[in-house]
């Protein structure tokens, strides 16, 4: 499974301007990314991480070069298009959770599925499965207020997966867990990693999540300085 | 989809509650302030009709050009026939005849001589036929005061006020001193049957209500009187209807040099009244605009800070695929429903609200003593056909105006932000 090719990004560079001068994010990246990895962009703040996540999931463009989402070329792709392969075919992980407050557990997970126009009754089945793999069965009708963080971040975790996607692109997932919390997380992260061969990138500076990942891509001034397998 | 963007409308306040308590508010203030403005002008406009104007006024040329000083002596004559060719020609208007005329009136001691003594307007309507209508018209049943209705020739009705001023009391003799129609001095006596309150200080201050066979003996008019009033079908002055008589009648009595020659004049063009009926319906719209803008703004603003609070919202639908028309549609469509509702609600309290005042009132004669035109003491709100849907206007327009302007910034957004957003 995990020599399927979904991702690949040829001599990506993204500058933004500043002013009368461009600030250059990323400089001619070239890499690829099967199936079911579960990989990380490290590297300093300010390296280009964010960068290239907001890239590969088609929510910017890059200057140079191209990225080929599962073979989409993200260059040639429509806003609507774009917004299509996230609906169906991607998951994100937010520092901040975003949870909707006004939403119980259960219709937060449920939200992802309204937008692919799912039967009532497999929508049920759905997000009671992902409350499952996160184990907040219990916790369905509450609301993110009643929650821990660590438990709103599962609850984000079951809304990324819910609807089962290729790839989930999580953007310093565990920046607001203490440590027990963030290993519970990705704990949880890597057995639906394992059993639904989801892709799943980081972006990170963390060092648990660092421990956790089997792929570790460091970036440094916008370009790659190592690409390491940690774990076969 | 829908069923859950509608849940997630009724359980977050700020974007169902406070918005509708607005439109709710907005709609209700437009309505109010509508049948308000209808109303008191309305009534004034129909008080003057049926006191001093008509809906058409047929008078001399001369009697035209002098009419605040109510000359008698510059009266129609040859009345009788003026009034049927009026009601062969124009059926579906009621004519009738009225004096309007000035004097002294004294109230003498038990020697006859002089107790006290004051000016009036006096009013000489068709009161003892029943067919006229005049005592509907006037309804003297409703501004009796004290005593009854004349019901014999000699009989006078007194203003309340005046009455007051002067000591009388009803079944006093009392002397009225004037002109007749040929300028001769002319004394007679009249016994007071009641007091009546109009409603409007102007007429309450000094005048007295005869009938008008009583005021032609008196004034040496047979046959003649200075003012014919016409009333349209409706209770309410039409004036296309006034407007087409008139200019009808007009044609048939072209201007020439014979001052005693009849012309018709429509209530809007006497004592002002042209001013009130346009701005009664040129108000409405006004009204209707002031509130689209102000709630508009409002809601704008309103929508404005809820889209900032939602901001975390919207970006996470963006990123999570739903197109931002998608978006853009739904917060009008939440905006419409909380536009609809909140304009029933404004529209249910504002009319209720309207109708408590049409028929209560609120009562300020005594702010209106001093009151130099025909005005109701008692202001009235009227409910016309209008009011069911005006608060419709703003209520569902400025909402949905207010979002769809706080929503453009959802176009300017770009997805690329998105993680920086959703992050802080």
């Amino acid at each position: 499974m995990e020599n399927s090719e979904i991702i690949s990004v040829h001599d990506l560079t993204k500058r933004f301007p500043m002013g009368l001068s461009e600030f250059t994010a990323l400089r001619g990246i070239n890499l690829e990314f099967s199936r079911g990895e579960f990989s990380g962009v490290v590297g300093p703040s300010g390296s280009g991480k964010t960068t290239l996540l907001n890239i590969i999931g088609l929510l910017d463009n890059p200057t140079d070069g191209d990225a080929i989402i599962l073979g989409n070329p993200s260059r040639s792709l429509s806003v609507r298009e774009a917004a299509m392969i996230r609906r169906k075919h991607m998951g994100f992980i937010f520092q901040t959770y975003n949870l909707l407050p006004v939403y119980t557990v259960f219709e937060n997970v449920e939200f992802p599925l309204l937008l692919l126009s799912m039967s009532t009754g497999e929508r049920k089945k759905a997000v009671l499965e992902a409350l499952a793999w996160v184990g907040l069965s219990d916790k369905e009708k509450s609301k993110p207020a009643q929650l821990s963080g660590g438990e709103c971040q599962r609850v984000a975790i079951a809304r990324a997966m819910v609807k089962r996607p290729d790839i989930v692109l999580a953007d310093e997932p565990t920046a607001n867990l203490d440590a027990d919390n963030s290993h519970h997380i990705l704990q949880t992260m890597e057995k639906l990693n394992k059993e639904l061969h989801t892709t799943f990138i980081f972006a990170t500076h963390d060092e648990k999540v660092i421990s956790y990942l089997r792929r570790k891509i460091t970036l440094v001034d916008g370009k790659v300085s190592h690409d390491e397998v940690l774990k076969p | 989809m829908i069923k859950f963007l509608i849940k997630g409308l009724l359980r977050d306040s700020h974007r169902s509650r406070l918005p509708l308590a607005v439109v709710a508010t907005g709609v209700m203030l437009t309505i109010l302030l509508t049948t308000w403005i209808t109303g008191v002008l309305g009534d004034s406009i129909n008080l003057n009709a049926k006191l001093a104007t008509g809906h058409l006024k047929v008078m001399t040329r001369a009697y035209r050009e002098n009419m605040d000083q109510l000359p008698v002596d510059l009266a129609l004559t040859g009345t009788d026939e003026l009034i049927k060719s009026l009601r062969t020609d124009f059926p579906s208007v009621s004519w009738v005849e009225r004096i309007e005329f000035g004097g002294l009136l004294d109230l003498p001691d038990e020697n006859n001589e002089t107790k006290s003594q004051g000016p009036f307007a006096g009013i000489a309507a068709d009161l003892f036929n029943e067919g006229s209508g005049e005592r509907e018209r006037l309804s003297l049943d409703k501004i009796l005061v004290d005593g009854k209705l004349p019901s014999s020739p000699g009989e006078i009705l007194v203003s309340s006020m005046f009455a007051q001023k002067l000591g009388i009391k009803v079944r006093d003799k009392v002397t009225f001193i004037g002109s007749t129609m040929f300028g001769e001095m002319t004394i007679n006596n009249y016994t007071v049957a009641g007091t009546i309150r109009y409603g409007s200080a102007l007429l309450d201050r000094g005048s007295i209500l005869i009938d008008i066979s009583d005021a032609r003996k008196a004034l040496d008019m047979e046959d003649a009187s200075n003012e014919i009033l016409g009333f349209t079908g409706s209770d309410y002055y039409d004036d296309a209807k006034a407007t087409e008589v008139m200019v009808s009648f007009n044609k048939k009595h072209p201007e020439d040099h014979d001052q005693f020659a009849p012309v018709m004049l429509r209530l809007r063009d006497q004592n002002d009244l042209g001013t009130l009926i346009d701005l009664m319906s040129g108000v409405v719209g006004l009204i209707s605009f002031i509130f689209i803008l102000a709630m508009s703004v409002v809601l704008w603003n309103a929508a404005l800070i809820g889209g900032l609070r939602r901001y975390g919202e919207v970006g996470l639908r963006l990123a999570l695929g739903e197109e931002k028309g998608h978006i853009y549609g739904s917060m009008i469509a939440e905006s419409l429903i909380v536009g609809i509702a909140g304009s029933v609600i404004g529209a249910s309290v504002g009319l209720s609200l309207s109708y408590l005042m049409q028929q209560k009132g609120i009562d300020l004669s005594k702010m209106m003593e001093n009151a130099t035109m025909i005005m109701p003491g008692v202001f009235r709100t009227r409910i016309t056909p209008q009011a069911w849907y005006i608060g419709f206007i703003p209520g569902i327009f400025a909402t949905v105006l207010g979002t769809m302007l706080a929503g453009v910034g959802i176009f300017r957004r770009q997805t690329a932000t998105l993680f920086k957003e959703l992050q802080s």
